[in-house]
């Protein structure tokens, strides 16, 4: 994976959402609790590097996307670049409770911005 | 959980991107249905989602079962399809013969052997040129 952060802080998705100016594409509770998020546009980087619980942030959209978060546990699925799921993806996240954000900025901004907010910068 | 085994087969369609990792996430939901460690069922979903890639982007069809016994969660994967020609080297870390199309789905880099070998207690792959692949997947339940 491009990264992985882990800085023993720990934010809300709801925090994400706003330290990214990110849409809400789904995604009902966004109090869950994060302390690692994770670059990729591989998935399988994703399923051999992940760790259950981590954010993942992509470029890639494609249903494979939301089986991967599925299988490794994740918690939710940032798209950057402003990419915008189509409804295949966004209904299969739905059913399985996979929370889907949508952010302008680029893979590089949003993995700095949530590095910082994890590591306290 | 009861002491006998549990068994559960699917049908898996070669090229059919579109419902790929279907047959994974329902086993990892049966497996969570029975209760099971969920960081057992973590590995055996993650295991079992890059062999159905591996059958929908190489095989032309096939059938995975689920078994759960007491002591152990196993995946077994039968492919009717071109084959393996070297084993070997097909589980060595970035081989890989996967298309561009194949890359633009997130796979395809020479890793999901690895990582299925990785998160199983027992790995077995046969593979017959002409004719199709077998893995046998096993994870313990108990340490
Ligand atoms: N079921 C299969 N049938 C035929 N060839 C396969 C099968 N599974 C894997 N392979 C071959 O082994 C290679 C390595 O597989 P894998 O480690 O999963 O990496 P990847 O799928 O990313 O290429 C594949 O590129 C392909 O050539
Ligand atoms: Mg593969």
């Amino acid at each position: 994976m491009a990264t992985a952060m882990a800085a023993g802080k720990v934010i809300t998705l709801d925090e994400v959402v706003r330290l990214l100016g990110a849409r809400v594409l789904c995604g009902k509770d966004l109090a869950v609790r994060l302390s690692e998020v994770g670059a990729a546009d591989l998935m399988s980087d994703v399923l051999a590097l992940s760790k259950p619980g981590m954010l993942l942030l992509t470029g890639l959209v494609s249903v494979q996307v939301i089986r991967t978060a599925i299988v490794s546990d994740l918690c939710g699925v940032v798209f950057v670049r402003g990419k915008m799921p189509g409804k295949d993806i966004l209904e299969l996240a739905r059913e399985s409770n996979v929370p889907v954000l949508s952010t302008a900025m680029t893979m590089f901004q949003a993995a700095g911005v949530l590095y910082g907010a994890l590591s306290g910068r | 959980m009861a002491s006998e085994a549990f068994e559960n087969a699917f049908a898996v369609l070669g090229r059919d991107f579109a419902n790929a990792g279907r047959v994974s996430t329902a086993i990892k939901d049966t497996l969570k249905g029975l209760g099971i460690h969920a960081p057992i069922v973590r590995r055996v979903a993650i295991a079992s989602y890059e062999a159905e890639m591996n059958l929908v982007m190489y095989a032309s069809r096939g059938k995975m079962r689920l078994t759960v016994s007491s002591e152990a969660i196993t995946i077994d994967v039968d492919d009717e399809g071109p084959g393996i020609e070297d084993v070997s080297l097909a589980m060595q870390e970035g081989y890989s013969t996967a298309t561009p199309e194949m890359r633009e789905m997130g796979f395809g880099a020479g890793m999901g052997l690895p990582n299925i070998r990785k998160n199983a207690d027992e790995f077995v792959i046969t593979s017959e040129v002409g004719r199709g692949t077998r893995l046998h997947i096993r994870v313990n339940l108990l340490a």
